[in-house]
């Protein structure tokens, strides 16, 4: 019995170093085709002080291939939405008669900063907005067309669209004013055990990043890449599904796309990447 | 030594780690070979597939081949439930005889490609990717 | 015909006679292995793109024969010679006959 301990303990040693080793976040320079440098790795913003030193984009984590993958607008397989989102963009839809171009001409231009800034305080609705609650917003109200699923396909896709014009724009969340109260209830949740492995978003993205859980690098959780062409489901992924995915897997019942928890919640991640560079969409494994 | 049933359970949980769950290369990827080259013997110069060693998701796994003077090079995922990949046949205008794509791979297995050369002899070339599962549910 | 299907194609728009050329080739599709099941534990019918094509003024480049082991959004990278002006054609064909077509015109220059 005690060689079969002896052999079990070697293996598994040395299944943990290499694995260990192989969990850091890879030093890589994320340029995009071969022109627009962007920031995936800076000095921890207010929102993080003291619990983070320094903020990573996920890209860090991930393989050389996947990272490659997001280096070239061909490659990357998430542009295949940003262009069918084009095309909805030029759509009339509603009553209205009107299309996103009828009021905002060039997506390229008038959407350009826009992701950077999101989720952000509307003064007319007294409410914190999250870019797809704004995307729908324009489409009920002024469209007069109906709102898109919260984490469907096309809204995924226009919100590749908005992010992918962005691209190398700081992310630059307001945490204070009329925020500032959704803010610390994101912050709260954030810290916030839940479901039965009695999981924090915290417990696995700031005190273990760069180690591995089974097989996969941990990040950082950063949300500057969204939406995100996972190869594993080979589809663009929203925030919003990605925390439902995270709490569920805590073994907890989870709190639904677009509730007020979750755009909470989105508002404090997104503050923890201010200063990265708006990545979207980005590809992940 | 005695083997009570949790000393052998413990060890076969840490073989598993060590070394990972090789999937069994099918007949079928065998006959496909078969099917490609006639039986003839195969060489191993002349052709380059490159692959990951580890991927990090099987569903989308970047790889090349490259071979100088092929007519035409079969992919085959010898472990996959069926082991056909692609069949890339070069024409008068390919400006070399390349090309690379993404595959599905269900595990940990051999990729193997095999050229046909332009005299009528034939390369193989195989690569062993190890195909990780998420932490996260996958 | 599965539904968003899109093709795109990068070709450079100009070459010197009998350059090498990089062309990279994506097309949107679901590329439905016939392997998954359901949520009611039925067998998710095959449908793929099962062959994909690439001629420059009717010669052929490449001819790709597609298994269900192609991922999703089928990705090609090739090379091509460009011994003349003129137009280069991608077609995909469909398990269900559909067939996806794109030119580039490839000017000398």
């Amino acid at each position: 019995m005690k060689k079969t301990a002896l052999i079990t303990a070697l293996l598994g040693a040395s299944a943990i170093t290499a694995g260990a080793a192989w969990a850091e976040p890879v030093e890589d320079t994320l340029i995009i085709n071969e022109e627009t440098e962007l920031t995936t790795w800076t000095d921890a913003p207010a929102a993080v002080e003291g619990a983070l030193p320094e903020v990573i984009s996920g890209w860090h984590f991930r393989g050389t291939e996947t990272r490659a993958m997001q280096a070239d607008d061909f490659d990357n397989p998430g542009m295949i939405f940003v262009e069918q989102a084009m095309d909805a963009w030029d759509t009339v839809e509603g009553e209205a008669g009107k299309s996103c171009a009828s009021c905002h001409g060039d997506a390229g231009e008038s959407m350009k900063g826009v992701r950077a800034v999101y989720p952000k305080w509307n003064e007319d609705a007294g409410e914190v907005r999250t870019l797809e609650m704004q995307v729908n917003a324009c489409r009920t109200e002024n469209m007069k067309a109906e709102p898109l699923k919260y984490t469907g396909t096309d809204m995924t896709s226009m919100l590749a669209l908005i992010s992918s014009v962005s691209r190398g724009m700081p992310i630059n969340v307001a945490t204070d004013g009329p925020v500032a109260e959704t803010w610390e209830a994101g912050k709260e949740l954030y810290y916030t055990r839940t479901g039965q492995l009695e999981l924090s978003c915290a417990n696995c993205h700031e005190d273990n990043y760069g180690r591995m859980i089974r097989a996969d690098h941990l990040s950082q959780g950063q949300i500057n890449g969204f939406p995100v062409y996972r190869l594993k489901n080979t589809k663009l992924n929203s925030v919003h599904a990605r925390f439902k995915g995270c709490v569920r897997d805590t073994r907890a019942e989870t709190f639904s796309p677009g509730s007020p928890e979750f755009v909470a919640l989105e508002l404090y991640v997104a503050s923890r990447g201010n200063g990265l560079s708006v990545e979207g969409p980005s590809v992940r494994n | 030594m005695t083997m009570t049933r949790r000393g052998v359970m413990v060890m076969g949980a840490g073989a598993l780690v060590a070394f990972g769950l090789p999937m069994r290369a099918s007949a079928a990827g065998e006959d496909a070979i078969a099917a490609f080259t006639g039986g003839a013997d195969m060489g191993s110069e002349g052709l380059t597939l490159t692959a990951p060693e580890i991927a990090e998701n099987g569903n989308t796994v970047p790889i090349e081949v490259d071979a100088p003077g092929a007519e035409a090079i079969l992919v085959l995922a010898m472990g996959n439930p069926t082991p056909g990949v692609a069949e890339f046949k070069f024409g008068p205008l390919a400006g070399s005889h390349s090309a690379s794509t993404r595959i599905r791979l269900a595990g940990t297995q051999d990729v193997v490609a095999i050229a046909k050369m332009k005299d009528g002899s034939f390369v193989k070339a195989s690569s062993n990717v190890k195909v990780t599962i998420g932490g996260c549910g996958g | 015909m599965a539904d968003n299907v899109k093709p795109r194609v990068k070709a450079p728009r100009k070459a010197r006679a009998g350059e090498t050329v990089t062309i990279k080739t994506l097309i949107s599709h679901p590329m439905e292995s016939g392997q998954r099941k359901d949520a009611d534990g039925n067998t998710i019918p095959r449908s793929i793109i099962n062959r994909f094509t690439c001629e420059f003024n009717g010669e052929m480049v490449v001819d790709v024969t597609m298994e269900p082991a192609i991922s999703t959004n089928p990705y090609f990278e090739f090379e091509a010679v460009i011994p003349d002006a003129g137009d280069m054609k991608f077609t995909w064909y469909d398990d269900d006959g559909s067939v996806y077509e794109e030119t580039k015109n490839i000017a000398l220059g």
